[in-house]
């Protein structure tokens, strides 16, 4: 691949307002409303959650979702970036803004569910390290910030020697452009601390993420509660990385109508066939020590829904084995969403269907405006991806019309 | 496979090893159990209660909570299997384990419910700031000015004893049974043991009160089946039970004997100490990148000049 060099990133500078984005903004909008709803009236007016119940679709797909698809930023940074692997440059940037996104609404949605959202930062105050969360709080605090340096640089290579500040801000141009001048300097020296920074805060919370429900293992289903829980989902994230970069990227170079990158996509998800094969291996040799497969065809709907988790991730790992299959655009594409749903139903699993408090009167099922600011929150993450990859120089794919024009 | 990638799933390898690295069982000796030496207790005793909810009032009253809203001489909400809640720190539960008196009428057991003040408690470990605290009394208390309602701790709690105030937009608290802090502070009595009528409730120094209700048990086989709820489960509690009736017959659960925050806290503690996992991780990757991937940290420019240079347009 290396015979034709990469385009470097650009932006898009296509029309913003599409009829799809017009969709997404609405969602947004209505989300918004139960926000302030549940600003009003308190949790229990827009949620499902109770006693029994205290974590819901929140923190199940807003939350540990959110962080381990975000995945794809530190394992993309790792391969490009530690492992020397330039050819993977052009997904970095996606990747790296899915990423930023990503966090950027955990924190967001975060602060929702919890019931003192101004309080948020005391944990900055009040260290208790006993506890799980804090530790996960801590590394997703300051891996979003990491984040966003990582980011700077392509916001400084978007601005640098064409600051034009309107009217009256003018007069500022010199300074801000000086200002650039020498945040791009300190980057490029600093760079490398924060990308290692980025994956040992990756690997420290994703793995305390899969430590968080083993203080309650009278209540978690016995398919799920493992000592190996946090290297499961450290396993996972990692896993997850390259098919969501190969899921965004799909989706964004289809919508964009750019090239579809699989003379990247392709190679990356040779990684993957190994990665996943880990988890895989993990999974049911832990189920197997265990004798947790007992359980597996009791008809519940604990292991039905284990069950569907295991074929997300077992069937797209043997796709990715065929070459064949995984050098074709659609193929690889299903294989890769297939994984990335696999990983969000065991990230759901684990939270909220394993999760049986003994005394619960009810089940719990999200509520309507429970998903309603889900996919506010989703819709968001589109929608500023979208804003952010037409203003700013971050995906690097070819337009189909410029491929047209001079075949390669 | 080329020489990168070998070494990328070497590195992997690595990645897990150092987040594996909290092993149960090595974890399972190192970790000392936490509970405080010589905390208060209490015992009730389920062969005395009569379910008159006195408690519960008296609970209500010395809290500042408004009384409760089923009138007490409703005998129905006996059977409703209430939790604690936020207008209830405790509540009284009627169950039926089988068993007849002499008129072949079934025989009602009534069961008190509360935080249970495990002595080394799930929801104090958990505790994302330390808003729950076990106290050297033995109480488990929340200061609502370290919450941030992250609701973890209700997660966590085996027994399902934490309350949340959900229908408070902004400063929701965590509400639950305090042990009547500051009464047993000043050498009073819970306000829940003070006005029992049965005096089914015994208030005093856990190990003392261990002491005397096993020779209670030992003096009367007949009324008391041999266990005392809450001395072993969860690595023991402040709040214990006797009963004559088996206790999976009343509600309880049936709960491993070590504390429940083992696990985890031997992970973290084994990750974290001196944070020599991660830093061994930041300088074996740093070692990867100046091995593999140096223009990275040098910035040599040469280096740099390699890379692909293209497509170099204004984009304005
Ligand atoms: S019973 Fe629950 S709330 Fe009470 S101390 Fe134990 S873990 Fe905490
Ligand atoms: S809800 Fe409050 S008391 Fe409970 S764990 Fe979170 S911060 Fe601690
Ligand atoms: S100890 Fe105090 S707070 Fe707890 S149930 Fe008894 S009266 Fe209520």
């Amino acid at each position: 691949m290396s015979s034709h060099p990469h385009p470097k990133p650009a932006p898009l500078g296509i029309r913003f307002w599409t009829p799809g984005a017009l969709v997404l903004f609405a969602v947004m909008l209505m989300g918004f409303c139960f926000i302030i709803a549940r600003y009003l009236g308190g949790l229990a007016v827009v949620s499902n959650l109770d006693n029994q119940h205290p974590w819901g679709l929140w923190i199940g797909i807003d939350v540990a979702t959110g962080v381990a698809l975000a995945a794809g930023g530190f394992t993309t940074a790792a391969i490009a970036h530690i492992f020397g692997r330039h050819q993977y440059e052009a997904v970095t940037r996606p990747a790296l803004l899915t990423a930023t996104l990503g966090y950027t609404f955990v924190a967001i949605g975060l602060a929702i569910d919890v019931g003192r959202s101004w309080a948020l930062p005391k944990p900055i105050m009040f260290w208790q390290g006993n506890s799980v969360l804090f530790e996960v709080a801590m590394c997703v605090v300051v891996y979003t910030h990491v984040l966003y340096i990582e980011f700077m640089p392509i916001v400084v290579e978007r601005f640098r020697g064409r600051v034009n500040l309107p009217g009256p801000f003018a007069i500022l141009n010199d300074r801000v452009e000086r200002l650039l001048e020498l945040a791009d300097s300190i980057l490029d020296k600093v760079m490398w601390v924060f990308i290692i920074a980025g994956v040992v805060l990756s690997c420290m919370h994703q793995s305390g993420l899969g430590s968080l429900m083993l203080i309650a293992p009278t209540k978690l289903h016995p398919l799920w509660y493992t000592p190996i829980l946090p290297l499961l989902f450290l396993t996972s994230a990692i896993a997850a990385g390259y098919p969501m970069v190969v899921f965004e990227t799909t989706v964004a170079t289809a919508s964009f109508k750019r090239a579809d990158e699989m003379e990247v996509l392709a190679p990356l998800t040779g990684v993957t066939k190994y990665l996943l094969g880990i988890y895989i291996a993990l999974k049911i040799g832990d189920m197997m020590v265990r004798g947790t497969y007992v359980y597996l065809f009791d008809g519940s709907i604990e292991s039905r829904s284990f069950i569907v988790e295991m074929l997300a991730m077992i069937v797209p790992w043997f796709m990715l084995m065929s070459q064949r299959l995984r050098s074709k655009r659609h193929t690889l594409f299903v294989a890769c969403t297939t994984i990335v749903l696999g990983i969000a139903l065991n990230r759901c699993n684990v939270f909220l269907i394993g999760f049986n408090p003994p005394y619960a009167a009810k089940s719990y099922f999200p509520s309507i405006s429970e998903m309603a600011i889900t996919a506010c929150l989703l819709c968001s993450i589109t929608f500023l991806y979208r804003l952010a990859v037409t203003y700013l120089p971050v995906l690097s794919a070819p337009s189909l019309e410029s491929l047209e024009k001079e075949p390669s | 496979m080329n020489i990168s990638r070998r070494r990328f799933l070497g590195v992997a390898g690595a990645m897990i090893t150092a987040s594996a690295a909290g092993n149960p069982k090595h974890a399972f000796a190192t970790r000392k159990p936490k509970a405080p030496p010589n905390p208060y207790g209490c015992v009730v005793d389920l062969t005395a209660c009569v379910g008159c909810r006195t408690c519960e009032q008296a609970c209500n009253r010395v809290n500042h909570l408004p009384p409760p809203k089923e009138r007490l001489d409703d005998r129905t909400v006996l059977d409703q299997k209430r939790r604690p809640s936020t207008g209830a720190f405790t509540v009284i539960n009627r169950y039926y384990s089988g068993r007849h008196d002499q008129q072949n009428q079934l025989v009602p057991t009534y069961v008190k419910v509360q935080c249970m003040h495990c002595q080394d408690p799930a929801c104090a470990s958990a505790c994302i700031t330390g808003a729950l605290h076990k106290q050297e009394n033995g109480a488990v208390t929340y200061d609502k000015s370290k919450c941030v309602g992250c609701r973890y701790c209700l997660v966590a709690c085996p027994f399902q004893i934490p309350a949340y105030e959900y229908f408070d937009p902004l400063s929701p608290r965590v509400r639950k049974c305090t042990f009547c802090y500051d009464r047993i502070s000043q050498d009073g009595r819970p306000g829940c043991a003070a006005a029992c009528p049965m005096e089914a409730i015994t208030f005093g120094n856990r190990k003392m009160l261990l002491e005397v209700t096993r020779r209670k048990i030992a003096a009367n086989p007949m009324r008391y089946i041999n266990k005392i709820y809450g001395e072993f489960e969860v690595g023991g509690t402040s709040w214990m039970y006797i009963s004559k009736e088996p206790f999976e017959k009343l509600g309880f659960l049936t709960l491993p004997h070590y504390p429940m925050p083992h696990l985890t806290e031997t992970i973290q503690h084994t990750i974290f100490s001196y944070m020599w996992a991660p830093i061994t991780l930041f300088t074996i990757l740093a070692g990867v990148m100046w091995k593999i991937n140096p223009e990275q940290i040098n910035h040599d420019p040469e280096l740099h000049a390699q890379q692909p240079q293209h497509a170099q347009e204004e984009y304005v």
